[in-house]
């Protein structure tokens, strides 16, 4: 009946991420390969070449990348794919990590495990920004394998000399990165120079095509041969073993192997590696996931790494890390995360910013802050010792994730080494908190958040935040105010009213605030806060759960309002730079709610404000039902 | 390690991060192929059981074969087996084409049975080979309130690093799966003897490359009988593994907007 013979086994797909600046040709280049390699399934191709046809080019390689996915609306691509196709009998799969928004994010999730990079550099242009930017990640992901494909040389009329002047300076670039690219392929996309076949249009150039440089990526290097590295995952209770389950990251395990269990240094030995529909097992390597019983039966816990007793890890409790950050805010000293190491997780804090990449040149900076998606090397101060191996190309080790208080990743963290202690410096260590943001919703039955309130002076945001705050407590709901005058009176009794000090009591108010909503709370805060920078600034402190609302009221009812005479003083000449008269005040362009009071009573717009951060701050149904 | 070893690895792997982090936690079980590889994943990563529930989000219009097939394996593989039904097609969205619309009722389905169960944790065997959509995927999709995937903002996922749930009634969806090919899910079911529905081994010179619904789903042209018969014509095919499924041929964005509404 099985006449058929079973395929021999394979190797696993090898996969390439393809990266470069915007146009400078990543698309086609995808494209163009996918046809050479003849990846494509039955009529794309005609289909390819109709739609060309159609908006008067030849053919459009790019369409065909387009196709694949699901933003034909705009074309634009939002999250990386994947594509298999085969060289010979070798299988690899591209990468392709476009999408200008949340680049960063997106790429690294395509691009962090793979083995070779095909950089695409636009031969005219030169490197550009995120040539340098791409570069850099390729460097912190540690893929060393960089193949460099100067584009589009036929508009350069395929001329020796420009080429190699244009390879001269990538060279220089990613030297400075100590990348050395394994080869660079001067090639036209669109005319498929150089890609599956040679060129005849650069006799002088002898070095291979795009699909021999792909064919020559060396296959994934075996982490068989170090040191063993077993992170636990998970520890069960079946029947009455109890076994220790968890990936082999490198090296290899053998029953009767002795093992040190994590921190706590306990000794066992591996008893049996336990399996299911296959044959009985007495080893297994790096890459396998495993089960295995220990012997004495030690109990360890998910995070502590196995190791062998003469090729221990390092321990430390202040760690030096590369940095890629991947918010679209700047990360500062003092902030505090998770930080995921294979199955481990630890509390860690940013300790010192030690230098920040200025992506213009490459060069590395002192700063006091990363910049949004910015590359720097920090030091991080860990809640208590711990074990981790430098990060090396190719391994598994030393990949630290940076995770935030919402279980989201935040960066990526290759851990460099042991940090030293820098005297005259401030080691930071603010201890994490056990009780999680959904632990605290639940047991108070809604959210904490931030709900700012920012208008002139008499605009009546104190007035209204103490109603909303009647109503809301009224509810159940733990909320709680800080206005001008309170923070004033104390926390902020040594400032002034310059530019600086108002923004220091900004961020004083917004850094209380994140307190309190961390712990669960509602803080209504009521301050003229009168511009934007002053308001973004707030809200980065904050982050998530933050609220702005604008108290809207004509500065004629304010100045006739003026339940504090500070208008009449202002105008006598004796306040200076008071917002409204002789400060700017910059109106929010679009807050989360605006309240406008002139024409309306207190109590319909102390019920409304209520109401919205009622509703903010709600759990839902599904949530409640969670309740334990 | 060859490649079916690698991927074997790596969907324990997953299959192990998913139980310790996900809580409740099932795993669908459509009866296909995919998802009985699935199911064997799971009794590998969990030495021979399977410690959370299986799901069948029942349409009611599955093959005679499918159901035969869902009794026999749920007490040989002693799985714990939930069952959820469907609404009827006429509480479905109206504007949307009508074999998405009748496909939509396992989205309807699926989302009573996660609210039911109050599920953390839902583990489903998509691929990114089938389908552009899916190629999208993450292995941890975080899914909101109202179970909606928010396909242009998704988090970074890298080093095996995953997502995990953060706000209350979010769970999130698990795709062991996911680096399988149509034809890696073949070459693995032939190497372990995975149990199949028949429907899927030609007769009469057809047979059903992908199993839906009964009023949805048609056969292709094949006379492949055997497992090893069904790899060699995938090695030689160029037609796509869901030309048989008839919401996939509709309209442009019939698809995305079922995924995006929580369809697998």
């Amino acid at each position: 009946m099985n006449t058929i013979p079973t395929p021999a086994p394979q190797e696993a797909a090898t996969p390439i991420v393809i990266v470069g600046h915007v146009d400078h040709g990543k698309s086609t280049l995808i494209g163009r390969l996918l046809y050479d390699t003849d990846s494509l399934p039955d009529g794309r191709v005609a289909q390819i070449i109709e739609s060309s046809k159609k908006r008067g080019l030849t053919v459009e390689w790019s369409f065909l990348l387009d196709s694949l996915q699901i933003e034909r609306d705009q074309g634009v691509t939002v999250d990386s794919t994947r594509i298999p196709f085969r060289l010979g009998r070798r299988q690899f799969v591209i990468v392709d990590a476009p999408g200008h928004r949340q680049f960063l994010r997106n790429m690294i999730t395509g691009a962090a495990d793979a083995e070779a990079a095909v950089l695409v550099v636009d031969a005219n242009e030169g490197a550009q920004e995120q040539t340098r930017r791409h570069a850099m990640l390729l460097r912190l992901i540690g893929i060393r394998h960089v193949i460099v494909l100067m584009n589009k040389v036929d508009i350069l009329g395929y001329d020796q000399q420009k080429i190699e002047a244009a390879e001269r300076d990538i060279t220089a670039l990613l030297h400075q990165l100590e990348i050395e690219p394994t080869v660079f392929v001067p090639a036209s996309a669109r005319e498929g120079d150089n890609m599956a076949a040679r060129s005849d249009r650069m006799p002088w150039y002898k070095g291979p095509t795009l699909t021999e440089a792909l064919a020559a990526v060396p296959a994934p290097s075996s982490r068989a041969d170090l040191p063993l590295r077993l992170p636990v995952q998970d520890v069960y209770r079946f029947d009455t073993k109890r076994i220790v389950v968890g990936r082999i990251e490198r090296g290899r395990i053998r029953v009767g192997d002795e093992v040190v269990i994590g921190t706590h240094g306990a000794r066992a030995r591996i008893a049996t590696i336990e399996s299911w529909h296959t044959a009985p097992q007495v080893a297994a390597v790096a890459g396998q996931s495993v089960a295995v019983t220990l012997e004495p039966d030690v109990i360890p816990d998910r995070g502590d790494f196995l190791f062998p007793a003469d090729h221990a890890p390092l321990r430390a409790a202040r760690i030096q890390t590369r940095l890629f950050w991947l918010r679209q805010e700047p990360l500062r000293v003092g902030e505090s995360f998770r930080l995921r190491l294979a199955t481990a997780e630890h509390q860690v804090t940013v300790a010192a910013i030690d230098s920040v990449v200025r992506l213009e040149d490459l060069t590395e900076h002192p700063a006091e802050e990363v910049p949004p998606e910015g590359f720097a090397e920090i030091t991080l101060a860990v809640s208590e010792t711990m074990l981790f191996d430098p990060f090396l190309p190719g391994t598994a080790d030393g990949r630290g994730v940076l995770v935030d208080r919402n279980q989201q990743i935040v960066g990526g963290a290759p851990l460099i080494g042991v940090a030293e202690s820098v005297a005259g410096r401030n080691a930071i260590h603010p201890t994490g908190s056990a009780v999680s943001l959904w632990d605290r919703a639940r047991a108070k039955g809604h959210h904490g958040g931030v709900f700012w309130m920012t208008g002139l002076p008499g605009a009546g945001k104190s007035t209204l935040a103490r109603g909303a705050e009647s109503r809301l407590f009224a509810r159940g709901i733990d909320v709680s105010v800080l206005d001008g005058d309170t923070l004033r009176a104390g926390l902020c009794a040594d400032l002034g009213f310059s530019e600086a000090d108002r923004r220091e009591n900004v961020r004083r108010a917004a850094a209380v605030a994140s307190i309190l909503a961390e712990s669960g709370q509602v803080v209504i805060v009521a301050l003229i806060s009168p511009t934007v920078a002053d308001r973004e600034l707030a809200r980065q402190i904050v982050g998530d759960g933050f609220h702005e609302i604008f108290i809207d009221t004509p500065q004629a009812t304010c100045e006739q309002r003026d339940p504090k005479g500070l208008y009449a003083a202002a105008r006598a000449g004796k306040i200076a730079g008071f917002t409204g008269i002789d400060a700017p005040y910059e109106a929010p362009a679009s807050p989360a709610l605006r309240v406008e009071t002139a024409g309306a009573s207190r109590d319909e717009t102390a019920d409304r404000l209520a109401t919205y951060i009622g509703d903010a701050v709600r759990l839902d149904d599904a949530a409640r039902r969670q309740q334990p | 390690m060859d490649d079916l070893d690698q991927l074997e690895a790596q969907s324990i792997f997953i299959l192990r991060e998913a139980y310790r982090k996900l809580k409740p936690l099932a795993m669908l079980w459509s009866l296909g192929k995919d998802s009985n590889v699935m199911v064997w994943l799971a009794r590998k990563a969990f030495l021979g059981r399977v410690p959370f529930p299986v799901m069948h989000v029942d349409t009611g219009k599955k093959f005679p074969e499918m159901y035969r097939f869902r009794d026999e394996y749920t007490k040989k593989w002693n799985l714990e087996l939930l069952l959820g039904d469907c609404p009827p097609v006429e509480e479905i969205d109206p504007t949307l084409p009508p074999a998405a619309r009748s496909a939509a009722r396992k989205t309807a389905g699926l989302a009573a049975m996660i609210d039911k169960y109050k599920l953390a944790g839902v583990i489903a065997g998509i691929r990114r080979d089938e389908q552009a959509t899916r190629a999208k995927e993450r292995v941890f999709s975080p899914r909101g309130s109202g179970h909606k995937w928010d396909v242009r903002n998704q988090p970074p996922e890298f080093w095996d690093q995953y997502a995990t749930p953060h706000e209350p009634g979010m769970h999130v969806r698990v795709h062991p799966l996911l680096s399988w090919r149509e034809i890696d899910i073949w070459r693995y079911i032939e190497r372990e003897g995975i149990p199949l529905v028949d429907l899927y081994f030609a007769k009469d010179g057809k047979r059903y490359r992908s199993l839906g619904d009964q009023d949805i789903t048609s056969p292709v042209e094949s006379n492949a009988s055997t497992v090893a018969e069904v790899i060699a014509e995938l090695e030689t095919s160029r037609t796509s593994e869901r030309s048989g499924r008839a919401m996939d041929h509709e309209s442009e964005d019939a698809f995305e907007r079922l995924r995006v509404a929580g369809y697998l």
